[in-house]
């Protein structure tokens, strides 16, 4: 019987590396989206805290750890990166699987900042955009949502249709900041 | 002349460069004009109007005359400003509006006729007849006049823009921006530091004074290397702040690359040649300095005439004198350091002419009190000026005339969000008004205070300031020693005398333009400019608005402050289309949206359309096929025949649960769906808040509290906006949350008599009319995967829409396309699926265009009775259900020419193809290979009541004019027995 193969969003795209900094794709496995119906905002945090052990993120934050990660994804919604959600959220909140909706990179490497003060009109230096925050900003001409996950490291997604617009537009910002020094 | 031992780029590396094609040495440091002076050239363009030589007049951004060419073909700079434009190894620049070259100018004789050019000449001279004005004299006038030009090629260079946070950006590295910055720096606050030379300490490169002891220059780099270790300070050289914007946000264009060779910046080597920042700042503070400005007298304009300011700045940053024999011609005490400082440097001086009687007396020259310089002398450099004093007039010989009529506060960024500024009598300045941009304080030279003690202190008051309102605190300033001279100056705007004296360098405005302009009863300053054109180059009137307006004042009675000002609006300095637009060329113009089977339509040599963001395939040419229409006839045949397989996974898919999710369904569109069945699918109709239609689609019952919604490709941005708004604004109180999957699923139409068949043995269900009867949906196992079954339709046929993650959506389309192949059937683009939906009289946004109802499109018994819904009120407004508007019909061509097309127009036959006798219009065309002939929809006056009339259709484009047959929308299977079978 023929079986149906899988094809991630950025394959064939990246890896790139450019002046010390490196694009890859990250395979974050299941994402969905955990918005909690009417007045369920506690009761959800703390079934999210029992089942996955992370709390409901906080505007602009993300909660959890590398595998494990709940983002905040707009008004009261949050994208639950990893695991598949537990049955039991769905008491509390609507789940809509988006494991395959969006497009999910990785910049590290010195000057992540600077490449991103290219194409994000919003402070992400670490003085003021920590590890754990996050933000749903434009990338360029693209909404996007920007994670740092490390000192010089961010998680970047935009949908996955655009996923080549992204690598185009991160590469570019990447090469001229390679190309400043 | 370059001078031994004087300048801050003593033994800096020679370098060659080429002005005019002439190969010359300058120093590394130095700009383009100081490079040229070293070299004895002054003559550097031809002005704008009368082609009048013209030397540099500067050293900043101020420049009007010495502009150049940098560059050619798709790599040409035009208006490079040579003051700014810093040496380099090979550069090579050339002189602007002069042919053949700028020392014998063709356009030059314009200047003879200089009577006949005065203010309102082409306003008077070029108003008849009024059909010339476009086609004769515009280009005759934009070709004798102007700047440099543009190549016509495509630009070569990459831009780029970037975004910058700061506490307090400070704007300007002299004294008064330096000191500001340390004092902020050193408390801790996130600082960026603006300057838009090339090298930061402002004036103090250019003066010989001491702060603390030192040398300015000195006392600047050692403040610079402390501001440079501090982690929390940025500095941003050859960074011109162009605007101020709304809430602290700044625009400024770096120039990145204009100082090295051409190739660092070219595509491919990636180093921007300019970067547009918008810089959001908490605070900022001005320390803008000020421009010197010029005195008006008879042919002040001459190669060799410059500021005083800019003479010290030559002489004293590069080491460069523009004369042998100087003269200076000023009405305040501190030009006087020009004459001191080249004297000094044993230059001679000439004479220093002074309009006021008390003028000191600093040196061992001659200095005429109470005299003025009325004229001058030379050809394409001055040779001697005239002196009017008491005594009469006496000639005196020279090459170089440093003036200064006293200095312009840089006010300009204070102006940009509507502030005017305020005439102060003992400066004789425009200075900043308080608050005028809110967050911005002002110091040193910008606010009027021109000392360097009083820039120093003014810095550091201002940072002061900001530091409180940032809530840091600061240790008590530490100003070092500096020169506190009073500002002594007495009015002088322009000599009278016959002849042309000079106010806009750059527009060739002069005092006789803004009298005249004041006789004709322009007596408005906002008028005056337009009239005169002054201030309206590019260097927006930096150096002529204040005496321009200060000779308006005098010509009509009255004061500075009662004239006015003109104001400020940004850019400060020009800013390059490329830096604005930076990266939205080519790939970067706008996001491309592919859809998974992209790359096997691609494989497939398929046309590729773009349909907004997304591509989608048009249609899959076979061997053989030349023409897309054969494509798009044979891949409607094998949809009608066989199978067809269609990716359609662009339109809009909203997913939407909650307990109230059915009545928040009910609410949007204007039909019911809290009554449909789970496991059910509707059409339904959307109306905007004003009544008509903004879409449709087929919303699905996934479960008790879940659906999910399709929407047009094109308005599913639009729809979830609507659907927040609804849920934001309207009713808040609802239990809804929905959000979009449409990139989660891949979906794909698989239509055609033998579709049932095809599935029947990809899925793992059993398909058949009972499991999936018409309008039916729910969870199906693709080949293992889980995924969503529809049995919905848009071609007419017995279809479904199969769906599964992304992921697979590849791999699903070339097995279904397998499968279909070995069926008769295949892949079908956007060009058959628009036929398909013609012949079954189905609308898209080609029908849905903003202007029609659903009365209009025959859907008025879609709109509820039973329940409120969006844009229900508005729907029922007269005339919005009358029956003589257009409406949709079908359209089949009777006459000779079987044509129809889209956009046509439709007549009633007999009357004249006239706007008034317009009976409506074709919305959607197509050639149906099902029936054998062109089909057509269109909104057509009275039209469902028109049924079996001929009209007549002209298409003015196309050329077609033809006659139709009224026919109804629905051109094929109009029971649609197909499609539920």
């Amino acid at each position: 019987m023929a079986e149906l193969i899988a094809k991630s969003p950025c394959e064939g795209l990246v890896p790139a590396t450019i002046g010390g900094m490196s694009l890859t794709e990250e395979h974050p496995g299941a994402m969905w989206a955990v918005a909690p119906f009417k007045g369920q905002q506690d009761k959800l945090s703390k079934a999210l805290e029992a089942a996955h052990g992370m709390a409901f993120p906080a505007p602009n934050r993300a909660t959890g750890k590398a595998g494990s990660r709940a983002v905040w994804f707009g008004r009261d919604m949050a994208l639950l990166m990893g695991p598949a959600p537990d049955a039991k959220l769905a008491k509390h909140a609507a789940l809509t699987d988006q494991s395959d909706a969006w497009a999910v990179v990785k910049l590290e490497g010195k000057g992540a900042e600077e490449v991103l003060a290219r194409l994000v009109p919003v402070d992400l230096r670490n003085q003021t955009f920590k590890r754990g925050h996050t933000v749903r900003a434009e990338l360029k001409h693209m909404m996007a949502s920007v994670t740092r996950t490390g000192p010089q490291a961010f998680q970047i997604m935009v949908f996955r249709s655009m996923a080549k617009t992204l690598v185009h537009d991160l590469k570019t910002a990447m090469e001229a900041v390679a190309a400043r020094g | 002349m370059r001078l031994p031992g004087k300048g801050l780029n003593q033994g800096a590396k020679p370098i060659t460069f080429g002005f005019n094609g002439r190969h010359m040495m300058g120093l590394e440091g130095d700009t383009l004009a100081s490079a040229l002076l070293a070299n004895d050239v002054h003559l550097m363009g031809r002005s704008f109007k009368y082609h009048r030589p013209r030397g540099v007049l500067t050293a900043g951004s101020e420049e009007p005359n010495a502009l150049v060419t940098v560059g050619t073909g798709g790599e040409q700079d035009p208006n490079i400003r040579a003051t700014q434009q810093e040496l380099f190894e090979g550069l090579e620049a050339r002189s602007q509006n002069c042919w053949p070259s700028v020392e014998r100018d063709v356009m030059a004789v314009n200047d003879l006729a200089a009577p006949f050019f005065g203010a309102g000449f082409y306003y008077k001279t070029f108003m008849w007849p009024a059909a010339f004005w476009e086609k004769v004299y515009e280009p005759m006038i934009r070709n004798a006049a102007g700047l440099g030009a543009l190549s016509g090629e495509a630009d070569r260079d990459t831009y780029e823009k970037a975004f910058a946070f700061c506490d307090v950006l400070v704007i300007g590295s002299g004294p008064a921006g330096l000191m500001a910055a340390l004092t902020a720096g050193r408390a801790g606050a996130d600082v960026i530091l603006a300057e838009e030379d090339s090298r930061m300490g402002g004036r103090l490169l250019a003066e010989r004074e001491e702060i603390g002891g030192k040398p300015g220059h000195e006392w600047a780099a050692e403040v610079l290397a402390e501001l440079e270790a501090m982690d929390n300070v940025r500095l941003m050289t050859r960074t011109a702040i162009t605007g101020a914007y709304d809430q602290g946000t700044y625009g400024a264009l770096e120039r990145v690359s204009h100082h090295l060779p051409r190739r660092h910046s070219l595509k491919g080597s990636h180093l921007p040649r300019e970067c547009f920042w918008r810089i959001a700042a908490k605070h900022a503070v001005l320390a803008a300095g000020a421009i010197e400005r010029p005195v008006a007298f008879r042919n002040n304009d001459r190669p060799g005439i410059m500021m005083a300011g800019a003479v010290r700045a030559y002489l004293n940053r590069w080491g460069v004198a523009p004369g042998e024999r100087v003269t200076l011609f000023a009405n305040n005490d501190q030009a006087h350091r020009t004459a001191r400082d080249l004297h000094e440097a044993g230059v001679h001086i000439a004479a220093v002419i002074d309009s006021r009687h008390d003028a000191p007396v600093d040196g061992p020259y001659q200095v005429i009190k109470g005299a003025q310089v009325c004229g001058s002398a030379g050809r394409q450099r001055i040779e001697s000026i005239t002196v009017r004093s008491v005594k009469g007039e006496e000639k005196i010989q020279t090459d170089c005339l440093a003036m200064s009529g006293g200095w312009n506060p840089s006010v300009h960024l204070t102006c940009h969000l509507n502030s005017r500024p305020q005439w102060n009598r003992e400066a004789l300045a425009f200075v900043p008004t308080e608050g005028a941009v809110p967050g911005m304080v002002t110091a040193g030279a910008c606010n009027g205070t021109f000392s360097t003690a009083g820039a120093l202190r003014e810095g550091a008051e201002a940072a002061g300031k900001v530091l409180e309102a940032l809530g840091l605190k600061s240790a008590a300033a530490d100003l070092p020693d500096a020169e506190d001279d009073p500002y002594r100056i007495a009015a002088l705007w322009a000599v009278p005398g016959k002849g042309r004296a000079w106010l806009d360098f750059q527009n060739d405005v002069t005092v006789k333009d803004v009298k005249q302009a004041a006789v004709e009863n322009f007596r408005s300053v906002e008028h005056m400019k337009r009239y005169t054109t002054q201030g309206m180059a590019t260097d927006q009137g930096k150096n002529s608005n204040v005496a321009a307006l200060a000779v308006l004042a005098d010509a009509t009675g009255r004061t500075i402050p009662e004239t006015g000002t003109t104001t400020f609006r940004p850019p400060f300095v020009p800013v390059s289309l490329g830096a604005m637009g930076a990266g939205a060329t080519d790939e970067g113009f706008k996001p491309q949206r592919f859809l998974t089977s992209h790359g096997e339509s691609d494989n497939r040599g398929a046309h590729q359309l773009e349909v907004g963001l997304w591509y989608r395939a048009a249609y899959f040419p076979k061997p053989g096929e030349t023409n897309w229409r054969q494509s798009c006839d044979r891949e409607v045949t094998l949809v009608r025949k066989a199978v067809g397989i269609c990716d359609v996974s662009t339109l809009g898919k909203i997913d939407i649960q909650g307990a109230d999710a059915g009545k928040f369904l009910d609410f949007l569109y204007t039909n019911t769906f809290s009554t449909l069945k789970v496991g059910k699918v509707r059409y339904g109709l959307m109306l905007r808040e004003d009544g008509f239609v903004m879409d449709d689609g087929t919303t699905a019952r996934l479960g008790e509290n879940h659906y999910v919604m399709t929407t047009t490709t094109a308005a599913a941005g639009q729809v979830m906006a609507h659907m927040e708004f609804v849920s934001q604004a309207l009713y808040p109180e609802w239990d809804v949350r929905f959000t979009s999957v449409t990139e989660q699923w891949a979906q794909f139409a698989v239509a055609g008599p033998k579709s049932q068949e095809l599935l029947n043995g990809l899925l793992d269900e059993e398909v058949n009319g009972e499991t999936w009867p018409f309008m039916g949906c729910g969870e199906a196992t693709v080949l293992g995967v889980k995924g969503r079954l529809f049995r919905i339709s848009f071609s007419g046929e017995h279809a479904y829409e199969v769906a599964v993650p992304a992921r697979y959506g590849e791999a699903l389309f070339r097995e279904l396309l397998k499968r279909a192949e070995a069926m008769g059937g295949g892949a079908y683009g956007m060009e058959a699926l628009n036929v398909l939906r013609i012949e079954k009289g189905l609308i898209t946004h080609a029908e849905i265009n903003g202007t029609v109802t659903a009365f209009d499109l025959g859907l008025q018994g879609m709109m509820s009775k039973k329940k409120a819904f969006l844009g229900q009120a508005m729907s029922t407004r007269e005339g919005l259900m009358a029956e003589d508007r257009m409406r949709m019909v079908g359209l089949k061509p009777v006459g000779a020419a079987k044509e129809i097309t889209a956009g046509a127009h439709l007549f009633t036959p007999g009357d004249p193809v006239e706007r008034i006798y317009d009976q409506g219009y074709v919305t959607s065309a197509g050639y149906s290979p099902t029936l054998g002939h062109p089909i057509g929809l269109a909104f057509l006056k009275e039209g469902p009541d028109r049924i079996g009339e001929t009209v007549r259709l002209v298409d003015h484009m196309r050329g077609v004019d033809t006659l139709c047959e009224v026919v109804s929308p629905v051109f094929f299977d109009p029971e649609g027995g197909r499609a539920r079978g």
